[in-house]
């Protein structure tokens, strides 16, 4: 059995975002990068259907839609234990162009499982999952919290309003991970990034595709308001307040 | 000149933060309790990092001084008890028995050192032999084909929990240092026993002991090197080590620092973010160069290391800049944090009982003006 991650490369979450001056682009200066958290939860799991006892997966892919800079998380992926990368040399320019380019670089190479994370963690999209399945004509199983192999079956917990349901399908497939598909995402051991070097990592050339949207602007949210504590006892002044500096009643 | 980390000094970095991330739920009451960190040395070891150094030929992970550097600065940052367990497991016991142990020596101990199956302590220090290390009282008589060792060691790092022991010891008194030698011991050995725990100031989590030696017989084979080749075996093992204490003092000041810039900013006086009065601002201006300079320091030494090139200066200018500026940085992130910096809670005051600990153990600030003065005279 063989297994796909799509791995999408994002700033690390607690880096402070901020549109350039003239807010065409994210700067990205001072980012710090790293496997995008459903990914690497998605990963997580994968390896550890590896390492269990009697299992028959032979081998774990990371793909991802990007340019060069992107190595070091799909180098991070195989020190965390994923066996090969791919890298389809191009910028990921919205979530048709992006899908695309994984339908068409991972077509003819049978994998039985592909997982993608519910969403990446910088634009949101939520959609790549959906539309690589529908690019693949695979069926596709959305909101995955759990995902288990029993010979060739595998079943899958999908989160429902009110609790959830368990699913069984047969590979091929496509799941969208989310929270719940692993504990806590694995720290690369020192021999993991000592093998990462001579793991092949594949660049492959980008098929002619156009995206479907273009970014016009990037905003930064408004800065929260300044919170203003009134003594429980000074009502008129709450109201003072109220009227004239909030200008809410 | 290159100030670039490479990708996998980067990867190594952030991996030791990641654990080091594990390190924070329970290091205050670890801390408190002094309780040894069991659970999390196992998962240092799982992870690589009790062999990082070492040759992959005996199965570590043949990482150079600069990512181990990063990584002692990283996990020291959270919990200077565990990263200390790591410094001289990897640096004064792993690297010495890896540099001048015997092939059979190190085919014996290292591999199931670099797993953590083993923990490795380095005896040297005694009751009255701390700085004067010359001075060692406790004996390693020949008696043919073994050596009867009698005395006691203090301040042991690991004392009871490490299996394999390096033990510094008198041969030949007449010799005076010339006379002494390194021997593995087997920490099971009959007639070995550990003290209390010591009840330390800080770093309270590493288990620190005295041992004491009676009529324990340690097969000849098990001496490092030729007769007579202790005192500069525990010499060099600790010219390295200084490095690994240097990191350790960065990654200390480094935690304070954070902790004090971010409360900086959240924190209000007179009617403004404490970083916007200037005495703070300052502060936190001051403490930022001084850790950049002392970080410069290691990472030059490791950097001299790494390349074949002397080191021993540099790691005693590293190691005695580094901790005096942890104690200095650690002191204004408690006064930055005001009251509250002198509660557990915040922990910038255990960051400050561990920033003194590095200006006196692996050579006290003193020692390292020594070896340092001793350098710049010597031609």
């Amino acid at each position: 059995m063989k297994i796909l991650i799509c791995i999408s490369n994002v700033p690390d979450t607690t880096t402070k975002i901020k549109p350039t001056a003239d807010q065409k682009a994210i700067d990205l200066a001072n980012v710090q990068w790293i496997i995008n958290p459903w990914d690497e939860l998605a990963l997580t799991r994968a390896l550890e259907l590896k390492d269990a006892a009697g299992s028959n997966i032979e081998k774990i892919t990371v793909l991802t839609v990007g340019e060069k800079i992107v190595e070091p998380t799909l180098r991070k992926a195989l020190a965390i234990g994923a066996d090969d990368a791919v890298r389809v040399d191009a910028a990921p320019k919205d979530n048709f162009y992006t899908a695309f380019q994984i339908a068409e670089a991972v077509k003819g190479q049978s994998y039985d499982i592909i997982l993608c994370g519910i969403e990446s963690s910088d634009y949101n999209g939520s959609a790549l999952g959906g539309m690589l399945a529908e690019f693949l004509d695979l069926p596709g199983i959305s909101s995955v919290s759990k995902l288990d192999i029993e010979g060739d079956t595998v079943r899958v917990n999908r989160e429902i309003a009110g609790g959830f349901e368990v699913v069984e399908t047969e590979t091929p497939f496509v799941a969208i991970v989310q929270k719940g598909i692993a504990k806590e995402p694995r720290i690369p051991s020192m021999r993991g990034i000592m093998m990462a070097r001579t793991k092949p990592l594949n660049v492959v050339a980008p098929a002619p595709a156009e995206p479907l949207t273009s970014f016009v602007a990037y905003h930064s949210p408004k800065p929260k308001a300044a919170c203003k504590m009134v003594d429980a006892e000074n009502v008129e002044e709450l109201i003072n307040l109220l009227h004239n500096e909030a200008k809410i009643i | 000149m290159n100030f670039e980390f490479s990708e996998e000094q980067k990867m190594i970095r952030q991996a030791a933060r990641d654990f080091s991330k594990k390190l924070e739920a329970d290091v205050i009451e670890r801390d408190y309790k002094a309780e040894y960190p069991a659970h999390h040395i196992k998962e240092l070891a799982e992870l690589g990092f009790l062999g990082m150094i070492t040759s992959p030929e005996y199965g570590g992970g043949g990482m150079d001084s600069i990512s181990y550097l990063l990584a002692m600065e990283e996990i020291s940052r959270v919990d200077s008890a565990v990263a200390v367990i790591m410094s001289v497991h990897n640096s004064l016991v792993l690297a010495g028995l890896e540099k001048y142990g015997t092939e059979e020596q190190k085919r014996k101990y290292i591999p199931r050192m670099v797993t953590g199956e083993h923990i490795g302590a380095f005896l040297l220090s005694e009751p009255e032999a701390g700085s004067d290390a010359t001075s060692q009282k406790t004996t390693a008589e020949d008696k043919g084909d073994y050596y009867l060792v009698n005395g006691t060691k203090n301040w042991i790092t690991s004392g009871n929990t490490a299996s394999v022991y390096i033990v510094i010891a008198q041969t030949h008194p007449e010799k005076r240092h010339h006379g002494i030698n390194a021997l593995i011991v087997d920490r099971h050995s009959p007639g070995i026993s550990c003290g209390q725990h010591e009840d330390k100031m800080g770093m309270r989590s590493s288990d620190t002991h005295s041992v004491m030696f009676t009529d324990v017989k340690v097969p000849k084979e098990n001496r490092i090197g030729e007769d007579g080749f202790g005192f500069t075996f525990a010499m060099k093992a600790l010219e390295g080590g200084r490095i690994s204490i240097a990191a350790q003092a960065v990654g200390i000041a480094q935690g304070a620092f954070e902790r004090a810039l971010s409360y900086s900013k959240e924190r209000k006086a007179f009617g403004k973010f404490i970083s916007e009065h200037q005495s703070i601002a300052f502060k936190l201006a001051d403490m930022a160069v001084k850790i950049e300079n002392a970080r410069n320091l290691v990472l030059k030494a490791g950097w001299l290391k790494d390349n074949g090139k002397p080191y021993g200066m540099l790691s005693a200018m590293a190691k005695l800049y580094a901790a005096d500026m942890a104690l200095e940085v650690t002191s204004e992130a408690v006064q930055i944090h005001g009251g509250y910096g002198y509660v557990k809670e915040y922990h910038v005051e255990r960051l400050m009982r561990e920033a003194k600990l590095t200006q006196i153990y692996e050579g006290t600030s003193e020692i390292q003006k020594i070896v340092i003065s001793r350098l710049l005279l010597r031609d």
